[in-house]
């Protein structure tokens, strides 16, 4: 066993990491400056105007329709963040909000066509799975320290790790989403004459779109999930409200912040499920 | 000049498939190529050819490679060897922009589980075709309603396949199939996933289609009654091979061998077998020549407890039963003008067997063939059940 000398793996990544550090600083810096102030307006100035009366009475509205009025997800809704504001905490709803959704968009727009690449590839599923697979088994602590290295702290190193750990469920659904199209489909596509792009747009997407959003309502959760881990290297939200609960060891606080989340991950999690409903279904 | 040829076509599934057709030139079955190599043949040398305006049927049992046959037509799938020539072009050789175009203006298909879009509408489902080509909105929804008009579903145009039953379902598969005005229309098993009555109905559509469409149909299916009912040729394949190829009747009457024989041995032959098919020689007296002696005789001899009357033109008169002869006998007449009967049943030579069922069964003496009046034949009780059971049927035995 004393024949290999232990190898210096850890040593190796660091090097890249710097490496990758120093040669894309200025991507990163413009990341980090522009991207970070823009996700500050967004939280601080736009969604912070909304008066939270109007902001609750629009989720409301929007509940209503999206449960295909019903009361449930309405009422809920409406309870749950006057519940929020009356602990406090509506800014740093907003923040998580925010984040959440950053993160989220991010997440479908490159998940998305690697889903549609993976699946018109063997050669590429065959290379992305492992991938994914260690995307979504790394404890997601581990993401935190590159991101701190290339953007050091605050909102966008967070979106970042959530990035990275949020984007496979919309890889994988959208693949096999694809994939899980009948053959006689794909058969009637090809024999009408159908290009690759006619084919992927007006068949396989749009009957793919059930599963594609199960994906998308997946990676959204696990954005959120990413929440608290976030707010280690100070992202701001509720996330920060349960880390300060914790390092104070007050019960309450931390109780009352993770109830937020859960109210925000519930409205979140049934509003993409309700609009997913594909065309055509009985 | 054949709007469809297809020459030495054959499919080879597997790797390294190129060096398994050599196998095919030995003259090697289908399982000996398995064993051997590992491949398996989907279609082995098939070469026939199809004219233009014809229901041509290929037909066989599941694994026969119909249905692989009809994709490398319009290549779903890749050929090994061989040619298919639509309108001269080779497809097997063509680019894929080249085969595009000959899917979008000359083949259209027809699938088993109808291969419909369930996230677009009925019309949405019938202008896809046209759709693909770029055709603007306008005129391919007046295209795409018009062929479901031709189908039966103008009515159902804002509706999904979902909400359809599976013949309806069909009928939009056939409505987009034919929005494209396509020259060849292939339908794989196009019905055989609807239930008897509703199939039936759909063949008889079809029919009733094509006599004003007059498109080139390719029709793959596993079931025989269907290739006779609808076929004006039928191809039938056994291991990949094309083992017989003939008009329906061709095929009943002279199975190729073996395996057609004992495929046709369970078809309902009586949607198929005609009067002229299974009459046989009518045992007659001649009206003129002939007395009641004589017809008494002739009777006596061959068993028979009547006989047809006819002239020397065969020109059909009646029948004499044998106990008005026996009497006429006993009173001395000798003519046999006084005990004609006229009620005779009359099929004509292209009574399908079927309808000769009903008035055989009410008939006193067998029934008369009649064309032009004159007498061609006679069907007997025993020929038709003979002919249902398949066996020693005197098939065509006088068509003099």
């Amino acid at each position: 066993m004393d024949l290999i000398p232990k190898l210096p793996v850890a040593e190796w990544i660091d090097a890249a990491t710097k490496w990758t550090t120093n040669t894309f600083g200025f991507l990163f810096d413009f990341i980090k400056n522009d991207f970070g102030d823009f996700i500050e307006i967004v939280a601080e100035d736009w969604l912070m105007a909304i008066p939270i009366w109007l902001f609750i009475v629009i989720v409301g509205v929007l509940a209503f329709i999206a449960s295909g009025k019903r009361l449930g997800l309405t009422a809920f809704s409406v309870i749950g963040l006057w519940f929020i504001s009356n602990q406090e905490l509506w800014e740093e709803l907003m923040n998580t909000f925010t984040l959440v959704i950053f993160a989220s968009l991010i997440s479908v727009i490159i998940g998305v066509p690697f889903g549609i690449w993976m699946a018109k590839s063997r050669t590429v599923e065959k290379i992305l799975t492992p991938v994914l697979d260690f995307m979504q088994t790394m404890p997601a602590f581990v993401y935190l320290i590159p991101a701190v290295a290339f953007f050091s702290i605050g909102m966008v190193p967070g979106v970042f790790a959530s990035v990275i750990f949020a984007t496979p469920p919309t890889v994988r659904f959208t693949n096999l989403g694809i994939r899980q199209v009948s053959h006689e489909l794909i058969e009637a596509s090809d024999s009408f004459g159908t290009t690759g792009t006619q084919k992927l747009f007006k068949v396989q997407l749009p009957m793919a779109k059930k599963t594609i959003m199960a994906g998308i309502n997946q990676t959204v959760m696990l954005a959120l999930s990413m929440v608290v881990i976030a707010s280690m290297i100070g992202a701001k939200g509720l996330g920060q409200t349960v880390i300060t609960g914790l390092q104070r060891a007050e019960v309450g606080t931390g109780f009352v912040a993770g109830l937020g989340i859960v109210i925000l991950a519930i409205i979140i999690d049934r509003f993409t499920q309700n609009l997913n409903t594909q065309r055509g279904e009985q | 000049m054949p709007i469809i040829q297809v020459k030495n076509l054959s499919k080879i599934f597997g790797k390294n498939a190129k060096k398994a057709t050599k196998y095919l030139d030995e003259g090697l079955t289908k399982e000996e190529i398995l064993e051997k190599t590992g491949n398996t043949v989907g279609v082995n040398r098939a070469s026939f050819d199809v004219e233009e305006g014809e229901i041509f049927v290929i037909m066989g049992l599941s694994g026969s490679g119909k249905s692989t046959l009809v994709r490398l037509i319009n290549r779903l799938i890749e050929p090994t060897e061989g040619s298919v020539f639509i309108d001269d072009q080779d497809l097997a050789k063509m680019d894929s922009k080249a085969l595009r175009s000959v899917r979008r203006q000359k083949l259209s298909m027809v699938f088993q589980r109808f291969g419909l879009f369930p996230h677009r509408t009925v019309l949405e489902n019938a202008e896809f075709g046209l759709e693909v080509q770029g055709i603007d909105k306008k005129e391919r929804q007046e295209s795409a309603k018009k062929s479901l008009e031709m189908v039966g579903l103008g009515g159902y145009i804002h509706q999904f396949p979902g909400q359809l039953s599976g013949g309806m379902q069909q009928r939009v598969g056939l409505a987009r199939a034919l929005a494209n005005d396509p020259e060849v229309l292939l339908m794989d098993e196009a019905f055989s996933a609807l239930d008897p009555l509703i199939r039936k109905e759909m063949q008889d559509e079809l029919l009733e289609l094509q006599e004003s469409m007059k498109k080139t149909i390719l029709f793959i299916t596993h079931d025989l009654d269907e290739a006779l009912r609808i076929g004006d040729r039928i191809a039938l394949m056994k291991d990949g091979r094309i083992v017989q190829i003939g008009t329906p009747e061709e095929i009943l009457v002279n199975p190729a061998n073996e395996y057609v024989e004992k495929f046709v041995e369970d078809v309902d032959r009586s949607k198929v077998l005609t009067a002229e098919n299974i009459m046989k020689r009518p045992e007659t007296v001649d009206i003129q020549k002939h007395g009641p002696r004589t017809a008494l005789e002739r009777m006596r001899k061959e068993g028979l407890s009547s006989i047809y009357v006819t002239d020397a033109k065969r020109n059909l008169h009646g029948y004499v039963t044998a106990d008005d002869v026996s009497s006429a006998v006993k009173q001395g007449t000798d003519h046999l003008k006084g005990i004609l009967r006229t009620d005779v049943p009359k099929v004509d030579l292209q009574t399908p067997m079927q309808e000769i069922f009903d008035i055989i069964h009410d008939a006193p003496v067998p029934v008369a063939v009649v064309e032009d009046g004159k007498l061609k034949g006679i069907i007997v009780r025993g020929a038709v059940l003979a002919a249902l059971a398949g066996s020693e049927v005197n098939l065509n035995g006088l068509n003099s």
